[in-house]
């Protein structure tokens, strides 16, 4: 198994327990769906797999090794072999993309390739190739804040690619784009996990894509597992129950009191 | 009551704070014996004008012109040998002092760890004890040490301006968008590789102002160490004032309106090429 989590509680640290009594296994070169309303733990679940976040409670074990159990420094070789591609790529705003592409491998280099990487990149090239899948070779030498929300997303793709990770997880990673671009981009990304063997772990608020390129859907509700369906068996019922929302489902029923249009006070 | 529909709830602090801010000022002018009305006494008045009137027309006789560009250049000498001496002590120990390089705070909500927070401490206290004794208390202590000249003024910059540079850095490699680099750290990178692709592209126009800015004091500075004999533009004011040569020391403030100039048209220019 490449991820296994087993009774696992996470509160954060503003006291609100993000995830609780989790019970999860991947194996390597699955490829998951996780889709659940806003609020339901997502990010959080993903943060944990990517050995950002520490578990409260319960066993985690990622690649074979218990991340919080390690020294920090062994716990930087484990997260070398995971990427992480957040919602809204974390990229300062004046580094140019080539340079955060290829901060992908910076885990790797060590500190004097990374310093001469960023006198001259290294591996344009390298680069170039990850970017030219996701149709944005044009952008190599554009500065991070000339770009859409989209493209950011893309150079965040294209560092997680460049890292080539044994794990990658995505969190929201298309929320941005157009669906055209959006479809494209999750076959690569699944495509990219068939080829090299790599487990593949996104959250995603599009159901119709999740059911569309994932074999395994995961519905997360309240920090808790709600459904661990094979796509052809996840059926409306199921969403229906994941999604379901009182508060928003209320204002239909509760009229607007019509006796006064407005209390007068003093 | 109608008017709690608009009522702030921050208001009510703000104007304690606002009183309590007059409340503490009042003491402190007290203190400080600060007295306007000493000035527009007509003796004093003449006093100072007789004073001011000596400074015009500046002296620009050929002679006086080439020393006061020897000493010129010696000045900025100086200030530049004491902040590339401060920025050797100050660069490291802004690191070291600095949570922005935190592992633990990655993972942790951007909150160090208590053992890291610890061990900053001792940073701390080296560049708090750094500024806190003046330059000019270093500078009689290094004239001492190694003679009248601008060596004593080079050593008194580095040493106070490393104190201020060193938090100051410190401080602004916090301020600024943590994110990069914790994803950086939490990809497997280290801490010197995450602060070089993370937070130095975002701290980078803010590090330079504050280092040509602090150029700029210290070009003023190592005048005022020209006083107790540590060379360079301060020396020769000095010795202007005690001569009553109002117009030498025109001459040299006017020198100086120059380089302060000329510093600020540097900050913008190298602030412009990192905006």
């Amino acid at each position: 198994m490449t991820l296994r989590l087993s009774g696992i509680d996470l509160r954060h640290s503003n006291g609100t327990l993000a995830l609780r009594g989790l019970e999860l296994s991947i194996a390597q070169g699955e490829r998951v769906a996780i889709i659940g309303p806003s609020g339901a733990g997502k990010t959080t679940l993903l943060n944990l797999l990517a050995s950002a976040l520490p578990p409260s409670a319960g066993q985690l074990e990622i690649l074979g090794s218990s991340p919080w159990q390690l020294s920090s420094r062994q716990r930087q070789q484990l997260r070398r072999r995971i990427a992480l591609i957040h919602q809204a790529p974390p990229l300062p705003p004046r580094q140019r993309v080539v340079t955060a592409v290829l901060a992908g491998k910076l885990g790797e280099w060590g500190l004097g390739k990374s310093l001469l990487n960023l006198l001259h990149p290294i591996d344009v090239p390298g680069a170039r190739d990850v970017l030219g899948r996701l149709d944005l070779a044009d952008k190599l030498f554009v500065r991070c804040q000339q770009l859409s929300g989209g493209q950011l997303q893309r150079v965040g793709i294209a560092r997680a690619l460049y890292q080539a990770p044994e794990v990658m997880l995505a969190d929201e990673p298309v929320s941005a784009m157009d669906p055209r671009l959006a479809d494209h981009t999750l076959a690569l990304l699944c495509q990219h996990a068939i080829e090299n063997g790599v487990t593949l772990v996104a959250s995603l608020h599009a159901v119709e894509l999740a059911l569309a390129h994932f074999p395994r859907i995961i519905g997360v509700r309240d920090g808790q597992v709600h459904f661990d369906l094979n796509a052809s068996d996840v059926s409306r019922e199921h969403l229906d129950t994941l999604y379901a929302n009182e508060q928003l489902s209320t204002p239909a029923i509760t009229e607007t009191p019509t006796t006064a249009p407005w209390t007068p006070r003093c | 009551m109608l008017s709690r529909d608009r009522r702030d709830p921050a208001a009510l602090p703000r104007l304690l704070l606002a009183l309590l801010a007059v409340a503490l000022l009042w003491p402190g002018i007290r203190l400080a014996e600060l007295d306007p009305t000493v000035l527009l006494k007509a003796e004093n008045a003449r006093t100072m004008g007789s004073f001011v009137a000596g400074f015009w027309p500046p002296a620009h006789d050929p002679e006086f012109l080439s020393l006061l560009i020897d000493a010129t250049l010696q000045t900025l000498a100086i200030a530049t040998a004491g902040m590339a001496l401060a920025l050797v002590l100050a660069i490291p120990a802004s690191l070291l002092a600095s949570s922005a390089l935190s592992l633990s705070a990655a993972s942790r909500a951007g909150r160090p760890g208590w053992l890291g927070q610890c061990l900053r401490w001792p940073a701390r206290g080296l560049l708090i004890f750094l500024r806190s004794v003046p330059e000019i208390v270093w500078a009689l202590l290094f004239v001492r040490a190694v003679g009248l000249g601008p060596t004593a003024g080079v050593l008194a910059i580095a040493i106070t301006y490393a104190g201020m540079l060193g938090k100051v850095y410190a401080e602004i490699f916090e301020s600024v968008d943590q994110r990069p680099a914790h994803a950086l750290m939490q990809a497997g990178s280290g801490r010197l590789t995450a602060l070089v692709y993370g937070i130095l592209p975002n701290a980078a126009a803010e590090l330079t102002s504050y280092t040509v800015y602090r150029w700029e004091c210290a070009v003023r500075a190592s005048v005022v160490m020209g006083f107790v004999g540590a060379g360079g533009l301060g020396q020769q004011i000095d010795l202007s004032m005690r001569m009553f040569a109002g117009a030498e020391v025109a001459s040299m403030l006017l020198t100086f309106l120059v380089l302060v100039l000329l510093a600020d048209q540097l900050s913008r220019l190298l602030r412009g090429r990192f905006t």
